[in-house]
């Protein structure tokens, strides 16, 4: 099986480029039951934003309810944090992202959390394309309520009590494509170099990132008959590409043969390089991605890698065409009209 | 004019010998909603206010497009009584389906005009009726159908004008108004107008019964509805995010900022200080203002009765993790979608204590217009101050109909914006705070905001038990400090909000007590029970939740106090009881909830009835006549 991601430039130094170290970005002690596989997305996103020199304090960490959602506290200790209601988190993300746009929002959720009641929020927010990482943290079950089938488990996977699941699964990363995501991709906790690479592309596209983590419940969804567990994950995981990154201020030459790889240049002047493994699948194809989502859930492989982008598409926020200063620190000068003008609006009421 | 078509007057009391009623009318016109009537009708409305005559306007209309019954009635009152009133002197029949209930409900003596083909007048005898071949008039102005449906309403006005005595010059400047100056639409519509008045002056009996007469009450006076006047309050209050979803009557609120908003929230350069949302539901358009107030937006949603049902989990966690953010609530008869476009104060309950758990919410009660557009100001403080939902109990009747009011004042003070630390001040801390320390002794924590540039500024916000530094606690005596801390900050609310009005006359023994909108019939009673009876009342009009320590002064004040609401179970007084303790064995209640405005007639004869027999502790009044129900019956 090949690498997921590509060699690119060097090792990250002790301290990042705002003097900050990687204990700077780290958050509180997991909770979580050992090995879980949301605990390694959590430490690929201390190291994404540590190694992205993204300040934590300009960060917001956003969560709904359930084990994923609980995560925002292991990680980023100084960045302020939201842990939601159940399936909520996208209007609660909006609202502070809509107050203040300058702030990195990240959203970890589960597939509880998204898939059943929070689609409904997590289909408009797609739609609205808001700027913020949104994590799926992925596992087919309820872990905090012991072990029910989500709306992602695979049909004919079977719960630890023995119960099949005779539902068919529901694709986040195929809706999101479908909804006009411009950034949509899959990942898997037991591969943290493809996940960090995502996760830096991710920082550095404007608009929503849509990241489904195949992400195994060691207690309630790791045994034979599981489809999401570690070994199902490991044995069926098929890469779309290899991916590499490089922001923007490295001025790194990467050459490659002619058809080899495809660039995908991002608006802060970022790169995606992607590898094909497969000879002719074009991530801004979206097409092409539901098909190739939708095949791979026929063959039962877990597909990963950048499945779609669109990193052109605006943002919400460029779309309501907001002053750049964030609106929660306009003051009475910025935001009362003068008196004329509510004398004016009285006169056309007389 | 065809002499087949002259209009019949059929008097069957002797003409009136006696001196006109001036400036005291009741107008009540019934038309199929979807035919433009709302033009013509507000343009009757504001010409009355043009000739200084207080007036006021409540539309009835059906939860439908196009094709129902839907009424208007206009009260114009020289005294400035504005409240509704149940009897009507000039009734306009044009709608075939209610044209009987709409004939039989009127009082002996009335007016009535009605289109021909209705053939009104051959239903009673002790009205006086006036006839008119609107179908033919409007055939005489347009050639296309929809114009003539739209002319059709504006000729009933010029009816109208000339039978009580409306300038026409004030018509046509209502009308100017109306089209907003636009010539095309301008000319047809005064052209019906004309025709209306030559029509009446040269086919229809006059009458000397009811006139309108030119007076000076209303000079410098707006009209506006009560969601548009929130809106522009909110505006001037500083707003920044809005969020919502369409649900009558609270629709037109965000509709109104959105206009404004563009016409006076856009810099020079083009851009917008503030950022209006049209949610999927309303539980993201309460989620979105949350997240906006706790990244310190001024940020505010309007919905009603069923938004808020749905909006109460976000309310819950609102108040536990204390997050700024006002919602108004523009009140319809429930439950479910019960009569979404007929008027209740039926929310108060379901708002005091919205939501799972311990929770107490702060709300403020607008009467007017004007208390629209200073409490939106005010929630917007109150949130921040008290980082916490703000709700704001309007209605549909103060809500989507048009009032006469004074202009409204420009806000001077500076926005409150709260407890909120910056980067300096925690620099000065050394960055020791607590985010749910209650420093002060108000039970009012300090915050910071995302995005504040200091090393312990953070804090993580969770619906979940938490300690005085936001760390995730189960511990029996942390979640009890807590909340007990969040009753604390609820006591301190009462030192803030709007303190209720109290109107008193010398040696009254018994008091009113009402809020909102039912302010209006509560002031003609009392002018009823005291110009009539010789009965003297108090009055306590409420401005908000939770209660001040005024009540309780005015109800030991008092033998009786009697609170009027419209809902069927007095839950403000019910509310009232569990403050009282003791002295709850003085409230009565008296309840209105028929859809429709709350009357004073209905008031005054059950304070009557009931100050005949102290052991009627509660009177539901105001059943209607059968021509303001849905004849259609609609759901």
């Amino acid at each position: 099986m090949a690498e997921s991601t590509l060699k690119i430039g060097t090792e990250a130094p002790k301290e990042n480029r705002l003097g900050l170290k990687a204990l700077d970005y780290q958050g509180g002690k997991s909770t979580l039951c050992a090995g879980c596989g949301h605990d390694a997305v959590s430490n690929q996103i201390v190291r994404a934003f540590y190694e992205m020199n993204v300040k934590p304090e300009f960060v917001a960490k956003f969560s709904g309810i359930g084990c994923s959602s609980k995560t925002p506290a292991y990680f980023l200790g100084r960045s302020h944090g939201f842990n939601a209601v159940h399936g909520r988190m996208p209007a609660i993300a909006t609202g502070a992202i809509l107050a203040n746009h300058k702030l990195v929002g990240i959203g970890v959720s589960g597939d509880g959390d998204t898939a059943s009641i929070g689609l409904g929020q997590f289909m408009h927010m797609v739609r609205r394309n808001i700027p913020l990482i949104y994590i799926i943290e992925n596992n087919g079950v309820y872990g905090l309520t012991k072990g029910q089938f989500s709306a992602t488990a695979d049909e004919g996977s079977k719960l630890k009590t023995g119960v099949i699941n005779d539902l068919p699964p529901m694709d986040l990363c195929a809706l999101a494509v479908e909804l006009g995501c411009g950034f949509v991709a899959r990942g898997y906790a037991g591969d943290p170099k493809q996940m960090i690479a995502i996760l830096k592309a991710a920082i550095a596209h404007d608009g929503l990132a849509v990241i489904d983590v195949i992400s195994p419940c060691v207690t309630f969804n790791n045994h034979e008959g599981s489809t999401k567990g570690y070994t199902y994950s490991k044995e069926h995981d098929e890469l779309l590409h290899q991916i590499g990154f490089v922001p923007a201020y490295e001025q790194i030459e990467i050459s490659y043969e002619p058809g080899e790889m495809r660039e995908v240049d991002l608006a802060d002047g970022s790169r995606i390089l992607l590898r094909k493994l497969e000879e002719d699948y074009d991530p801004s194809d979206p097409v092409q991605a539901i098909t190739r989502l939708h095949k791979s859930v026929a063959e039962g492989s877990m597909l990963t890698g950048l499945v779609y982008l669109r990193p052109e598409k605006k943002s919400f926020m460029s779309l309501l065409n907001v002053v750049d200063q964030p609106l929660w620190s306009l003051d009475e000068a910025q935001t009362r009209p003068p008196k004329e003008a509510l004398d004016k609006i009285m006169r056309e009421l007389m | 004019m065809s002499d087949t078509l002259t209009a019949t007057a059929v008097l069957d009391e002797p003409a009136a010998a006696a001196a006109p009623i001036v400036n005291d009318l009741t107008i009540h016109v019934a038309t199929v909603n979807g035919s433009g009537s709302q033009s013509s009708n507000s343009v009757l409305m504001r010409s009355i206010f043009q000739m200084g005559v207080p007036v006021s306007g409540k539309n009835m209309f059906p939860s439908n497009i196009a094709g129902l019954p839907t009424w208007f009635t206009i009260r114009a009152n020289k005294d400035g009584w504005i409240g509704r009133k149940k009897e009507v002197d000039l009734m306009v029949c044009m709608n075939t389906q209610t044209a009987r209930e709409d004939v039989e409900a009127l009082q002996p003596g009335s007016l009535c005009i009605y289109d021909a083909p209705l053939n009104c007048k051959s239903m009673r005898g002790d009205v006086t009726f006036y006839e008119v071949p609107f179908a033919k008039l409007a055939g005489e102005l347009a050639q296309d159908s929809r114009l003539r449906k739209l002319l059709t309403n504006m000729i009933y006005v010029g009816i109208v004008a000339e039978l009580i005595g409306i300038e026409r010059e004030e018509i046509v400047h209502a009308i100017t108004k109306q089209f907003k100056g636009k010539q095309k639409a301008i000319d047809p519509n005064v052209a019906a107008i004309d025709k209306g008045l030559e029509f009446a002056r040269a086919n229809l009996p006059k009458q000397n019964k009811w006139r309108i007469e030119r007076m000076n009450a209303t000079s410098g006076k707006i009209i506006i509805d009560g969601n548009a006047a929130a809106a522009i309050g909110a505006m001037f209050g500083g707003v920044t995010v809005v969020t919502w979803y369409p649900i009558t009557p609270s629709s037109s609120l965000c509709e109104s900022l959105i206009d404004y908003m563009k016409q006076y929230r856009i810099t020079e350069d083009g851009k917008a200080t503030f950022a209006i949302v049209q949610a999927e539901d309303e539980i993201a358009a309460v989620g979105m203002v949350l997240g906006a107030g706790w990244a310190g937006a001024r940020s505010m949603t309007a919905t009603s009765g069923p938004g808020i049902s749905l909006m109460s989990e976000f309310a819950g966690l609102g108040y536990f993790a204390e997050l700024p953010g006002v919602i108004w609530d523009i009140e319809r008869v429930g439950p479910s979608t019960g009569l979404p476009t007929r008027t209740a104060q039926g929310d108060i309950l379901e708002v005091a204590t919205l939501s799972h758990g311990d929770t107490q919410h702060i709300a403020l009660i607008p009467n007017s217009v004007s208390e629209c557009f200073d409490f939106a100001i005010e929630a917007l403080d109150l949130a921040e101050t008290f980082q916490t939902p703000i709700f704001v109990l309007s209605d549909l009747d103060l809500g989507m109909n048009n009032w006469m009011s004074d202009p409204f004042t420009y806000p001077t003070k500076p926005y409150r914006r709260g407890k909120v630390l910056s980067k300096e001040q925690l620099e000065e801390l050394g960055g020791k705070w607590g985010r749910y320390l209650d420093v002060d002794g108000d039970g009012i924590p300090f915050r910071t905001l995302p995005g504040t540039d200091h090393p312990f500024a953070s804090y993580f916000t969770r619906g979940s038990g938490h300690d005085d530094h936001a760390r995730y606690s189960e511990k029996p005596e942390v979640y009890k400090a807590t909340v007990d801390r969040l009753q604390k900050k609820y006591e301190t609310a009462k030192q803030y909000v709007p303190k209720p009005v109290i109107d008193r006359r010398g040696g009254a023994t018994i008091g009113f007590i009402a809020f909102g909108t039912t302010h209006y019939p509560i002031e003609e009673s009392r002018h009823q029970l005291r110009t009539e009876r010789g009965l003297e009342v108090d009055y306590m009009r409420l401005r908000a939740l939770p209660f001040t320590e005024e009540l309780a002064q005015f109800v030991a004040e008092h033998d009786r106090v009697y609170v009027v609401e419209q809902n069927r179970d007095g839950q403000m007084g019910d509310l009232i009881r569990l403050e009282l303790g003791e002295e709850q064995r003085k409230i009565r209640k008296i309840l209105h909830y028929t859809g429709l405005p709350c009357d004073a007639r209905s008031v005054t004869n059950a304070v009557l009835q009931m100050e005949e027999d102290h052991d009627l502790k509660v009177l539901r009044v105001g059943v209607e006549h059968a021509a303001t129900s849905n004849a259609a019956g609609e759901d």
